[in-house]
């Protein structure tokens, strides 16, 4: 991929067409803002988020590999915006990778449409926004970009476990920094890094309607262990994790029987605005949790 | 040999005290265990410095801790690893560091007795213990030994791999939210005797297994245990494939786990992408529109869902039609033909591929991919002969 030329096959997922809408909209504006072109995958399918794959592998494997080879047919790689695809999509690539029978058998139900996934094909790959953005746009470049520093913003990263476990199937032996990418993005964005305990654990959001109250503990103490640490907002390339951390965060608040009340960010969101652009056109008004403390410090840090 | 400071946290009780950290400097060669920095600083510098141990060769499981935050074996991970880990760790966020202190905790989700030593006794073996850990066979005994296809054993030699360590429940996620989930390294001993074609209860299993709210259901799906486990048991892929066993025994859960996997299913399958609202309705009070009768906890866990809906409807973030059930538009239609033809292609020549092979391309891969091709998911067949 040529380093000045950014064109991928962009899987948005449902959940940022859904209850994240948001995200999606975000994402166009960051994107328009680095160059990035997108080519969006609209007739691809569900990722399955694990779930189907727990009801059956083989076919969670093979409506993946559906959504692969259409991204295959643009001649493209692949870049998604969501933790939980990025994980989904890792495994069910790793089983069709790894075993040319299983894949010729998965491709059978694909060839009535004349589709097909091919292993390296043209050297695809399938990255989450933040692996594009660090390892092909480069955070040097992306430093160029900035318009409004962050002035010292204290981001707390949560990156969502598909992101990060298990390391050998998302290509920490090559990348092996992938875990501290949103660390090393905060910064080049003009932020500070918020460490506190909670920034590789679980949002809780896989069980919310089986366990709720494991699923708004998790939650509720990692919002809340973030505040400790001086947080003014979190940063989530996931919009499950979203969904737990901000549209659950008052429930979430019951739950730990504490006040809570901290902006979340998608991680376009945040790009986007040390890229100039509008917290209202990203839709932070929408969330549930309040952004106002986040352009307060982002006006009132503002240079002359 | 190389320099390294590990930083142990200690606790002796007998002190009164609360736990502290100690910093030492050791000198050994970046292939040696973490162990061996341990017992070279308890050598040179502090005889009281506890760590249980034995084998030193990741057999006997006793070496559990956390290193750098991870949890796994002393004698397993070496300490140029964790030297390059706590180095990353602590420049994430800043300045290059080269020298970081090497951090070591005990495991977590468990008392600690001393220093490293934690009591496994009260939350790992008694969570054992609770999934009725041994084989309950068909019937008398055989004369001889049991007589069982090897393929019909591919399914749980991942899970007999297990050391009793503990560091999957150390790095448990779902057991730091709720301490009563019965925990990876049960749950992956349940699915060793779950999937074991000599034992008579595997249903029985399955429902105690689904039943319990701390259960099969109240795990989060997070991956730790997969990346703790020094022996490749992978205990949460033993929790989906007792989640698919449940499932496939029609076995209905009071955290309605199988009605949620089931409605995840089927709205894939009409939709092609994931109708959120349905999802909810459907996780919450199975077939509400036909039935029109939910269960007590559907219609309790309904209310208390209302509110988190009602927010973001206010604030414009999700459309009234969005939140109602069954209005998400559908994939076009030939997207929504592939769907249906890859639906019919799973799901009618009921096999199982041997998903348990990982590799690359050639490695290890083909004699046991074309054994366990062919192997069936019905139980009757794999039954002891």
């Amino acid at each position: 991929m040529m380093a000045d030329q950014i064109k991928v096959a962009y899987w948005p997922g449902c959940v940022s067409r859904g209850f994240t809408p948001e995200l999606h909209g975000s994402m166009a504006i960051v994107a328009q803002k680095l160059g990035i072109e997108l080519v969006e995958l609209d007739r691809a399918n569900c990722c399955g988020a694990g779930v189907i794959a727990e009801h059956n592998q083989e076919l969670a494997d093979t409506l993946n590999a559906r959504t692969f080879a259409l991204a295959q047919q643009t001649g493209l790689s692949m870049m998604n915006i969501c933790s939980t695809c990025q994980g989904a999509q890792s495994e069910c690539q790793q089983r069709l990778d790894a075993d040319s029978a299983y894949r010729a058998h998965v491709n059978e139900a694909l060839s009535g449409q004349g589709l097909a996934y091919e292993k390296d094909k043209n050297g695809f790959t399938n990255k989450n926004f933040l692996w594009l953005l660090v390892e092909d746009y480069g955070l040097d470049r992306l430093r160029e970009q900035v318009v409004r520093p962050l002035n010292g913003l204290r981001v707390g990263p949560f990156y969502g476990c598909y992101i990060v476990r298990p390391k050998e199937r998302l290509g920490y032996g090559e990348f092996p920094d992938r875990d501290i990418y949103l660390e090393k993005v905060i910064e080049a964005l003009g932020g500070q890094v918020v460490e506190y305990d909670g920034a590789r654990k679980c949002c809780g959001f896989p069980v919310v309607t089986m366990a709720r109250e494991t699923s708004l503990r998790q939650a509720g103490t990692h919002v809340g262990d973030a505040i400790d640490a001086g947080a003014d907002c979190l940063v989530t390339p996931c919009p499950l994790c979203h969904l737990n951390l901000d549209m659950q965060q008052p429930e979430a608040a019951k739950i730990v029987n504490r006040d809570l009340g901290l902006a979340v960010l998608h991680l376009p969101q945040l790009v986007a605005l040390a890229l100039g652009a509008e917290p209202k056109e990203l839709g932070m008004n929408k969330h549930v949790a309040s952004t106002g403390w986040v352009e307060e410090r982002l006006t009132a840090g503002a240079p002359a | 040999m190389a320099e390294y400071t590990i930083k142990v946290r200690r606790f002796q009780p007998e002190s009164g005290e609360g736990p502290y950290w100690e910093e030492f400097n050791v000198d050994l060669e970046p292939s040696l265990a973490v162990l061996d920095g341990l017992l070279q600083a308890k050598d040179n510098e502090d005889g009281s410095l506890a760590v249980r141990c034995s084998c030193r060769a990741a057999i006997c499981g006793s070496c559990g801790m956390k290193i750098n935050g991870q949890s796994g074996l002393g004698c397993k991970t070496q300490i140029g690893e964790a030297q390059e880990l706590a180095n990353k760790v602590a420049s994430a966020a800043g300045a290059k560091v080269d020298n970081a202190p090497i951090v070591i905790e005990p495991m977590g989700n468990m008392p600690v007795i001393k220093d490293l030593i934690t009591d496994m006794e009260s939350t790992h073996w008694t969570k054992i213990r609770r999934v009725t850990p041994w084989l309950l066979p068909h019937g008398e005994p055989p004369e001889r030994e049991y007589v069982v296809e090897p393929e019909s054993m591919i399914d749980i030699t991942q899970s007999m791999a297990c050391i009793q360590c503990g560091a999957c429940v150390s790095s448990c996620l779902s057991m730091e939210a709720d301490p009563d989930f019965i925990g990876p390294a049960a749950l992956a001993k349940a699915y060793r005797f779950v999937g074991d074609p000599r034992d008579a209860e595997t249903h029985e299993r399955l429902h105690d297994l689904a039943d319990d709210p701390h259960g099969i259901y109240d795990c989060t799906h997070c991956f730790s245990c997969i990346d703790a486990c020094p022996k490749g048991v992978a205990p949460m892929d033993q929790i989906m494939r007792l989640r698919r066993k449940a499932g496939e025994e029609g076995i209905e859960d009071p955290n309605a786990g199988h009605a949620h996997e089931v409605a995840f299913v089927k709205i894939i399958e009409k939709k092609g992408t994931l109708d959120e609202a349905m999802l909810v309705q459907e996780s919450y009070a199975p077939g509400i529109k036909g039935k029109l009768k939910p269960s007590k906890r559907g219609i309790r866990e309904t209310i208390k869902s209302l509110p988190t809906i009602l927010r973001p409807l206010r604030k414009r973030k999700v459309k009234l039609r969005q939140a109602i059930p069954g209005t998400h538009h559908k994939l076009p239609g030939d997207a929504m033909d592939d769907v249906k033809a890859i639906y019919a292609h799973a799901e009618e020549h009921n096999e199982e591929f041997n998903l348990y092979i990982k590799g690359e391309e050639g490695e290890l891969v083909d004699e046991n991919v074309e054994k366990g091709i062919e192997r069936s998911t019905d139980p009757d067949t794999a039954e002891a002969k």
